[in-house]
């Protein structure tokens, strides 16, 4: 028998980092939210490696907290290192990342979640869903607390049917052994949602006290001070370093001669792994010649001696383990305090899914983070705090927010997922964005902060700053369009230190700025306002000014797919009724229901004629419509 | 309702008396007056047809005589402001029309899409609906064949294989900026960047060199004859004409008489330019002025430069060598049966690596040599036809010169200083279009090379 346990707006289930965001997200914009979870001990914590940020990555923690999510705060906090990558190349790539401390990554967030205002924390296994009429109603925990809700947000990660792999033994199990969610998945599964499964891993990890760090290259932090959100004002100075080191033909060789060993060649896991996180022996089989790949170690907090041995995931028995790492230098002497693992569990095939992250079967059930099919915890993050923000839309009954590929990563992400789905456990690339100069490090506030305001989630303080900062930037930049720089002596000096050829005539400040050799400081000298401008706003003035022509040739792009991004699908479209659409596009649409045509025109299969016959197929509804009238 | 304005031939290939280009969208008439010489189009009546000229942007010269007729929104056709150029019929003139209107931003319109917007834009009424889609249909498949069929399997393999190229030097800058720390590969600098564009670059310009060659092949290589009074211009013609069955004999234009003479020498087509000019005046030099010639020169895509032999070389001689000296020039030395006061050293010298042919016309004496030196100008100088990538279909030539802009780009912005992954962004672009001509544009193909070619993850 189930006891009443009484109503919230929201339920999400599961803490991880999609979970977290998802149930932050709901409360800020108001919703009664419940957060159930396995283990109050292990909110947001880190099962693989002890780091946030990276390419594209990293700019989709700028984005969750220019939306007003809490990722990029948390680990401003709790970071042992950040480093800025690619800052030789352009801006549209620069990326942060940090390494976490992930005990205190874990304080930090449970802290914040305890604190938010509507939101319960509570522990709990969620057994099955409530579902009525194809609607959600509620949950049922295995403590038999029946809650009801109008949404449900499900972020249970990898730990549906959950099992663990290494060398030939393997039990049913969540990450780090926590107990796996078997019920749930099969209840879904009853429910008519489709599942797959995928496969990911983890390496070992060392006592740091064993590891002989001087036959390894240090990499340091970043000196500068960095932080992810715009909001933090406090940097930490004290930064604990990783080390670089790398594997050898010895180690191949143990890797070679044990591979029967090896459960991924024995034919025992059967679920897609990512090709961007291969373990060792896939490196080693698929890429035979190389002599050697890198390993580094990163320590896992500031308060334990576990070091993380990115590079060496495996699901080899734990022996071969021991073996491996005595080959590595630095490694030889290493006492493995976890071996590595594999790790198999279902995961919702996402083109089950709408954009808003709500379920297609059944309204008001949301799915976001791993549990969709994607890797790494950014990406579930930022669907996190999407399914939150639409969960919520639902149970208050307000617009849901869909961001477009142009706006956000987060955008592209979600997109890629509902439209074209994963045939493996997908992780956010760079390439993977059309528009990856305008969705960059630099201007995450600059294209999210008003939407995040609109929702609730953005206090007014901080909003009133970013406003400042964004007029601060439109005077500045319309000012430099106003400055004629006359070819003086001063002028000339600063233009032959830099490298570049003298002027000839008279210039706008602004064209001096787009030279090649010419950067903000620079023009400052010549030309400079009257109140010296902030750094974030200097940065943004370079940046939009020198990239001006690559940017007025991505908006033209964008223009042209938001028109038909514009262009809506009816509800009740049928594609059956559809004379000439090729046999594949109609299964394909009939699967994924864009939409819009935009969004029907990205699905492979769904050719150029397709998208004009639906076109005039949508086209001559609305005709009809007109004429009954 | 579309932002974009289209372009097409809309009268049926084949020869006919008038050739229309059509454009459709909101540039239409913008477009249209830029390479107008004639009334400003954008201030004229809806409705109304024009006389003038179409103005080749690249080279500012006459293109093409032409009445335009405007007609603007909503009362046409796709109910968007529309605009036809009326041309001379024959496929020359209303491409040349053509590929000025795509080079001024007019996009080829696809097949069926006047008739798509026409009925987007409410033009069409509800019965017609099913038919617009059996058309698209119909017309897509078509399309898709006819281009298929004109592609050259060896067209094919060449754009798979340069897509393949910037796909791997694709791959080699996405590793860089996805795997900064992944020491295997050597950043992708500008120097090696800019190897891979020009290479491929080069490769483009090749190919659109050949759809060049084969429009000399259709149309005929566009040839001039030109000298001074009494050298035997005449004679030349008329040798060319008489000894060689001429193709075509007149094409009476509506608006201006030339008179084209197609004739084709051992294989070689050739279209006597303005030789009514020739005929009527006996002297280029004398009635368009040295300067003036200079232009016509330019259209032709070879010359004849005729030299009398009885006469000393004047000044005039020399402008013409002077005005020919980077063309397709074959020199004749005329009159050969008059007593000779041509220095032949001079003229060699002149010549530089030209062939220079001795005849006397009018005795019938050095025909056979000049048609030999004429086909040998065509089949082993730059316009090899042996071992030709051909490329002919006017989409795959408009994707081809979309392409080369995208590598310029690419070029431009290095030239600029700017970031590789930037310039990639042009470069990216190349590839894209390089895809639509062999009909592949799938992205993911770029994530796929990306993991093959590197080892990657933690």
């Amino acid at each position: 028998m189930t006891y009443d346990a009484g109503h919230y707006d929201v339920i999400v289930i599961g803490a991880g980092h999609a979970g977290c965001e998802a149930a932050l997200a709901s409360a800020k914009r108001g919703a009664k939210t419940l957060m159930l979870t396995l283990n109050l001990d292990l909110v947001a914590f880190m099962p693989c490696n002890p780091s946030i940020g990276g390419p594209a990555k990293g700019v989709v923690v700028r984005e969750i907290d220019a939306l007003g999510g809490v990722m990029g705060k948390v680990i401003d906090k709790t970071h042992i290192q950040m480093r800025m990558l690619n800052t030789r190349k352009g801006p549209a790539v620069r990326a942060l990342r940090a390494q976490a401390d992930k005990p205190l990554y874990i304080q930090e967030m449970k802290q914040i979640l305890e604190n938010q205002e509507n939101l319960t924390l509570r522990q709990g296994m969620v057994e099955r869903l409530v579902v009525e009429d194809g609607e959600i109603k509620g949950v049922v925990t295995e403590t038999k607390a029946a809650y009801s809700a109008d949404s449900v947000v499900v972020t249970t990660g990898t730990f549906m049917r959950g099992k663990v792999i290494i060398g030939d033994l393997e039990y049913e199990s969540g990450p780090n052994n926590q107990r796996p969610t078997v019920s749930l998945s099969e209840h879904l599964e009853e429910l008519g949602i489709e599942m797959v499964r995928f496969k990911t891993g983890t390496p070992m990890r060392v006592n740091s006290h064993t590891i002989d760090y001087s036959k390894t290259e240090i990499q340091p932090g970043d000196e500068e001070p960095r932080a992810f959100s715009y909001e933090t004002t406090e940097y930490i100075m004290d930064q604990i370093p990783c080390w670089l080191t790398y594997t050898n033909e010895y180690t191949h060789q143990i890797i070679d001669e044990n591979l029967t060993l090896s459960p991924m060649y024995s034919g025992m896991i059967k679920g897609t792994g990512p090709r961007y996180c291969p373990s060792i022996e896939d490196k080693v089989v698929r890429f035979h010649d190389k002599p050697r790949h890198q390993i580094f170690l990163e320590p896992e907090g500031r308060n334990t001696e576990e070091v993380y041995v990115q590079g060496l995931s495996t699901s080899l028995p734990e022996f071969i383990q021991k073996k491996m790492i005595e080959t590595v230098p630095g490694l030889e002497k290493a006492e493995i305090m976890r071996a590595g693992y594999a790790i198999e569990y279902d995961s919702v095939v996402p083109t089950q899914l709408w954009p808003t992250l709500e379920t297609k079967e059944i309204k008001g059930l949301f799915t976001a983070g791993q549990i969709n099919g994607t890797s790494g915890y950014e990406e579930a993050a930022g669907q996190g705090i999407m399914a939150g923000i639409n969960a919520a839309a639902k149970a208050l009954d307000i617009d849901p927010l869909i961001l477009d590929r142009s706006q956000a990563y987060i955008g592209v992400l979600i997109d890629d997922l509902v439209t074209k789905g994963t045939n493996e456990p997908y992780r956010l690339l760079t390439s993977r964005a059309e528009f990856r100069l305008m969705l960059r490090h630099d201007n995450a506030d600059l294209r999210l902060t008003d939407i995040g305001y609109e929702l609730g989630m953005i206090t007014e303080e901080r909003y009133a700053k970013f406003q400042e900062k964004k007029r601060l930037i439109q005077e500045e930049r319309k000012r430099l369009d106003g400055v004629i720089i006359k070819p003086d002596e001063q002028v000339q000096r600063i233009i032959e230190q830099a490298g570049g050829t003298p002027l000839k005539e008279a210039v706008r400040s602004s064209d001096l700025l787009r030279r090649p050799e010419m950067n903000y400081e620079m023009i400052e000298a010549l030309t400079a306002p009257e109140k010296e401008l902030p750094a974030d706003v200097k940065e943004q003035v370079e940046i939009q000014t020198k990239y001006s022509g690559y940017i007025a040739k991505a908006l033209q792009q964008i223009e042209r797919m938001k028109k038909m991004d514009d262009k809506k699908v009816p509800d009740n479209i049928d594609y059956d009724a559809i004379n000439g659409l090729a046999t594949e596009a109609r299964e394909k649409l009939k699967e994924v229901r864009p939409l819009s045509v935009g969004q029907a025109s990205r699905i492979s299969g769904v050719n150029p004629s397709d998208v004009s016959i639906l076109l005039v197929y949508i086209e001559q509804g609305k005709i009809a419509r007109v004429s009954n009238e | 309702m579309e932002t974009d304005t289209i372009t097409a031939i809309s009268t049926p290939m084949g020869e006919g008396a008038i050739a229309i280009v059509r454009l459709s969208g909101p540039d239409a008439l913008s477009i249209s007056n830029d390479l107008f010489l004639g009334k400003d189009l954008t201030k004229v009546e809806s409705h109304t047809m024009h006389y003038g000229k179409i103005i080749d942007p690249e080279t500012d010269e006459v293109a093409e005589e032409v009445m335009v007729s405007i007609m603007q929104a909503p009362k046409t056709f796709t109910r968007e402001d529309v605009v036809e150029i009326n041309c001379h019929g024959g496929l020359v003139s209303v491409n040349r029309v053509l590929e000025i209107v795509l080079a001024k931003g007019a996009r080829l319109a696809e097949p069926g899409e006047f008739t798509k917007r026409a009925f987007l834009n409410g033009r069409i009424d509800l019965s017609q609906a099913e038919a617009v889609m059996d058309l698209i249909r119909a017309k897509t498949d078509r399309a898709m064949n006819v281009a298929l069929k004109q592609m050259d399997g060896r067209l094919s393999k060449l754009i798979q294989s340069l897509r393949q190229q910037l796909l791997e030097t694709l791959a080699h800058v996405e590793v860089n900026i996805d795997y900064p720390e992944y020491d295997d590969v050597e950043e992708m600098s500008h120097n090696l960047m800019e190897e891979k564009t020009q290479e491929v670059l080069v490769e483009v310009k090749k190919l659109l060199q050949t759809a060049q060659q084969g429009k000399i092949l259709r149309e005929g290589l566009a040839t001039a004859i030109i000298g001074r009074p009494n050298v035997g211009k005449s004679s030349l013609m008329n040798a060319l004409v008489h000894e060689n069955k001429a193709i075509v004999t007149e094409i009476p234009g509506t608006t201006r008489d030339v008179i084209e003479e197609y004739v084709n020498v051992r294989g070689v087509p050739l279209r006597l330019v303005d030789t009514a000019g020739i005929r009527e005046t006996e002297d280029i030099v004398e009635r368009i002025g040295v300067e003036k010639s200079r232009q016509v020169l330019k259209e032709a895509d070879l010359i004849l430069l005729v030299l009398n032999y009885g006469d000393e070389l004047t000044e005039e001689d020399e402008k013409l060598f002077e005005a020919v000296r980077d063309l397709d020039v074959i020199v004749i030395v005329n009159k050969t049966d008059l007593e000779q006061r041509l220095d032949m050293d001079t003229v060699k010298q002149l010549a530089q690596e030209h062939p220079v042919i001795t005849t006397a016309l009018l005795h019938e004496k050095g025909i056979d040599e000049l048609e030999q030196a004429i086909s040998q100008v065509f089949f082993e100088g730059e316009l090899d036809t042996g071992d030709m990538t051909y490329v002919s279909n006017v989409r795959h030539v408009q994707l081809l010169k979309q392409a080369r802009q995208a590598l310029e780009d690419a070029l431009n912005g290095m030239e600029m200083d700017m970031p590789i992954d930037v310039v990639q962004i042009d470069v990216t672009r190349t590839w894209e279009i390089l895809g639509e001509i062999v009909g592949d544009t799938v992205h993911e193909s770029l994530i796929d090379q990306l993991f093959s070619q590197f080892c990657l993850g933690k």
